[in-house]
This record gives structure tokens, sequence and C-alpha cells, in this order.
């Protein structure tokens, strides 16, 4: 449980981050935090809906709102969202978020956090950054992308969620 | 839009206090009845601003203040709107006068808040996007205000020391205010060595979580000359407006914004439009304020309004602080009561206790802190979940 273990970036790099060679030892396996918000194998992405035949999305798709020019029963389908947007704003949480947020490290570490800009859906999305990622890495419209990476952890599972990462910043 | 009059207002004073709210409510209620110098048992409505942070009778507002002054038989309702509750409150009591249905009503509000970060229900919510946000991201409130300001600096060249700015301003105002909880005077360093809690913004530029009751009693303007009152203060407009379809602005309490992928958003945004509505109903527009009590959640929300409520044009809000036009003594003083910076967010309380600082001062009432010659005043104000809040008031 070191606190390394939450900067692991990509979730494609194997399910072997927490074997100790201990032949004891279980591998953790990888859960979303919350089940339908995002890709859980694959490329990364957010899982949003839109409505039909309009260029109307939401996020996340189960607690969609809707388009009053519909008029009526929002029509809506499941859509995998853009990977890739631009900064619309960016801060800090510098202190410890109250529950239900589980810290990855103890002590808390302060977590970057970014509302990006997708150009096809027209629409801001919120996120933590990646760690490692200060605002001094972040300006409105820096290009970044969309990771699934650890939130926090226990002794049996690794907690899944996704994250904006710079493209040009790897960590 | 037809007016109605407020006779009376009162505050319990804002603090930490910690005791039960219904204690705060009926302070600030019987202090407004007296002020008006109405029986309670002439009130034939109560309109209660709900708290969900103290139990059921915080639900039941209404009600549960009803009974602490004596049940009278009073038609009673309770609102919530988040932030904005207050403001829904007196909107139900305009309703209730103007149809006819009673002559007086009491609004009233009061909480008594936890330490620390407003935080969600408790429990494994996944519905709930207020409680989203905090497991998924850790997006407390700070963190979207903090995003506002950055988005400010990157876009209008504001400054920390802008932010810091309107701190030490309200600061200032707030010393002559007997019922704000902190009214200390701070200067530039005090706040720009405050700690960073959301960046850019620090400990000194967010409002705190406060205890707090406000509360009116409103009439029918006939109500009030039967009663002796020919000049009161009176309210002129009333905005509870909710964002229209897109809203592109990033907003408690949501992971996303609308898309604008198919409807181009409206020319006028969530926030504008809540001030837009309420100079509409009055009749009036931004060069006719006198004052303005503003929601300063955070230092940088306090310019953003500025230009929100047109008293500026977008990108302008630091000159007009800077100049000086916001302080006691410019031409537009804004948050003259020391606003939320010297409050703190006493949530069902809020909304009505910026009207009761802008009714002393269209009285010429708030003594030290007094602008001269106020005749027209205007809240803004906004609760999560897309409430918009304000209230215009004129003599």
């Amino acid at each position: 449980m070191t606190p390394d273990s939450s900067v692991s970036v990509s979730a494609s790099e194997g399910a072997d981050t927490a074997d100790t060679g201990d032949e004891g030892a279980r591998v953790k396996s990888r859960v979303p935090v919350v089940e339908g918000m995002h890709t859980t194998e694959g490329e990364p992405h957010l899982i949003g809906a839109k409505l039909s035949g309009r260029q109307t999305y939401f996020f996340p798709k189960h607690l969609a709102g809707g388009d009053p020019a519909v008029n009526g029963p929002q029509d809506l389908e499941e859509v995998l969202l853009s990977r890739r947007g631009k900064v619309w704003s960016y801060t800090t949480s510098n202190y410890q978020p109250p529950p239900p947020f589980v810290a990855a490290t103890d002590p808390y570490e302060p977590i970057t956090i970014a509302a990006v800009e997708l150009e096809k859906e027209q629409m801001v999305i919120l996120g933590q950054c990646v760690a490692g990622v200060t605002p001094d890495d972040l300006s409105v419209g820096t290009e970044v992308e969309l990771v699934i990476d650890t939130l926090y952890e226990d002794d049996e599972h690794e907690y899944m969620v996704w994250k904006w990462r710079p493209v040009e910043v790897q960590a | 839009m037809e007016e109605i009059a407020i006779l009376g207002v009162g505050m319990h004073p804002w603090g930490k206090w910690g005791r039960n709210f219904v204690e705060y409510g009926t302070a600030a209620a019987n202090e407004a009845l007296r002020d008006a110098g109405v029986d309670w048992n002439d009130v034939g409505f109560v309109s209660g601003a709900i708290t969900v942070r103290c139990g059921y009778p915080g639900y039941v507002a209404g009600s549960t203040f009803a009974r602490a002054l004596g049940f009278n038989g009073a038609q009673v309702a309770s609102s919530y709107a988040a932030c904005a509750s207050g403001a829904t409150a007196l909107s139900v009591a305009r309703g209730q006068i103007l149809s006819g249905a009673t002559d007086v009503a009491l609004v009233v509000g009061a909480d008594t808040t936890p330490k620390g970060f407003l935080a969600p229900n408790e429990g494994d919510r996944p519905d709930d996007m207020d409680w989203l946000r905090f497991k998924l991201v850790g997006a407390t409130n700070p963190v979207y205000f903090g995003l506002q300001a950055r988005r400010r600096m990157d876009l209008y060249g504001a400054t920390s020391e802008d932010f810091v700015r309107v701190k030490v301003k309200n600061s200032r105002h707030s010393v002559h205010n007997p019922r704000a909880r902190f009214t200390k005077e701070y200067d530039i360093d005090d706040v720009a060595n405050s700690p960073v809690v959301s960046d850019p913004l620090r400990l000194l530029d967010i409002c705190a979580t406060s205890d707090g009751g406000a509360a009116m009693v409103v009439s029918s303007m006939d109500y009030a000359r039967a009663h002796g009152v020919s000049d009161p203060v009176r309210v002129a407009g009333i905005s509870t407006v909710t964002p229209t379809f897109p809203d592109t602005v990033i907003d408690l309490p949501y992971l996303a914004t609308d898309s604008a992928g198919e409807t181009a958003p409206p020319d006028r945004g969530f926030k504008a439009s809540i001030g837009d509505r309420v100079y509409a109903e009055a009749g009036l527009g931004p060069s006719d304020v006198d004052v303005a009590e503003v929601y300063d959640l955070s230092s940088a929300l306090e310019l953003d309004w500025y230009e929100q409520l047109g008293f500026c044009e977008v990108g302008e809000a630091e000159k007009l602080l800077r100049d000086g036009v916001t302080t006691i003594g410019g031409r537009l003083p804004v948050n003259p009561s020391g606003g939320l910076g010297a409050f703190g967010e006493a949530v069902p309380a809020q909304a009505i206790a910026q009207v009761c600082e802008l009714t002393w001062q269209l009285r010429g009432q708030a003594q030290a802190r007094q602008v001269e010659g106020a005749r027209v005043g205007i809240t803004a104000n906004q609760g999560l979940f897309g409430h918009g809040s304000s209230v215009l008031v004129r003599r």
C-alpha cells in the first residue's frame, strides 16, 4: 500500500501492480468506483448519453438531463465520449474532501482538478488530473486526454475512475 | 409586477453557536414582528426556508417556526432551493399576498451547520449528483469556486490581489455590522498569506459555514397603508429562474455542463439571466441600483456578479473594484453588510438576510455602514442544482 501504487497511469499496464512475488499474495482486481461511468477495458472513454437524431450529449448517462427543444420524452442512446479535450479551467483541493471521498494517500496530498471542454460534444467535464500534475502544468486551452486510473485502493481492489492527463506532459 | 411591502425585518447574529436552529429563526421572527409592529396573531401565512442539516424539523421549517411562535391557524409552506431557499420562500409569500389569500406573511429561515466542508447525504448514493462529485472527483464547493476564479484570471487578467481586495473591502464594511460573525478588518497581507484551499483561492477568499437566522414580515400595499405605513421599502421584483438549456458553464453540483452540440448557448448565461428577470419585473435597470448584496461564496465570485448584474461590462469588474466604486462611499457599494465573507453561509437564512440588509439601507438605518441616499437595492444569489435568486427592493 505504498503511495506510489496510486500513480500508475495506464490501466493497460496489466494487473500485476500488487504482485509482491509472495506465493500467498493476491493480485488486486480493478473495479470501477461506480459502474457505468467509463469503459473498463480497451480504449479509455467516458460513457455518456446522446439524444437520438441530435448532437446533444449528457454525462453521466444515468443522470442525463433533457433538451427543451425535444418537448417530450428524451430518447437517449449510449455513446462513448471523446477522450481528448482542452482545459476550460483548473484548480486544486489542498484539503482532504469529506466522505464519500476516499483519499489515495495517507497523509492526504493535494489533488489537481480540471474542467475539460470536448470539442465534438461542446460540453465541459470535470475530473481529477493524474498524480504529479499541478496548476503550473496547465492553462486554459491545454490539451489533455482521458485515462482510467486508480482513485484509491484497499486490500482486495483498486478502485478505478477517469482522470485527465496533459498530452505533452507524460507522467 | 405588483409590489408588496416589507413591514419588518430581523436577524439572529451569525456565529458558530451550536444551538437548535429553531432558536435562531424564532428570534429573527420575533424581531421582524416587533420591527413591523404586527401582532403574530394577524399573520395569515408562514413561509419557511428549509434546512436539510437539522432533520425533520428542518424539512418542515415553516411549521416548525409557526409552532415555536404558537400555532395561530395561519397557512404554511416550506421551500427548499439550496442557497436560494430564502428568495423562494419570499416568492411563495408574495404569491399568497398578491392572490389575495393573505394580507400579511412571515418569511423565515435559519440553520445550524456542521464544521468544515458542506458534504452530501450519507450512504452509497450513485444516483445523486451531489454524492458523485465528492466520491469520484473530490469536487468540494471551493473546487467550483476555484475553477471560476482561475477562468477569470486566464480570460480577463484578474490577479490574486484583485480577489484579496474584495475580501479587504468587505472586511472593512463588516467592522460596522454587529450581526456579522467575522468583524475583523483584514489587510492585504492577512489574506494573501492565508493558506491556499483551492488554487488560486485562499482560506480568507472563501466563506465559512455558520449558524444564523433571518426573517421578514411582508404585506400587501393596502395592508401597509391601513397599518399606517405610507412609504415602506417595497419588493419590486423576485427572480427564481432556472438555467436555459444549454448552460455551458460548469457549476455545482454537476460533473458536466450541458452540451451545445445542437443548440447554441443563449446570449445571456444563467447568472446574467437571474438579474435580467428581476430588472424586468421591477421595470428598472442596473443604472438605477444604489446598493447591492451579492453572494460572495468566494471573493472572486463577487467580481463575476458585478458583470452579471450589469454594473459593468464583462472583464471590467476589477477596474470597478480598484476604483472604489463598490466600497461604501463609492457610487455603487456592494456588500455593505460585509457579505458572506463576514457572515458565512447559513444556507436557508442567507437570501433573506440580504434583503434585511437592503431594507435597513433603504430606511437609512444602517448606521456606520449606511449607503447615503440609497433608494434601490438588488440582491443576487444562487442555489446549487440550478436555482437563481435575486430580489429588487425600492423605496
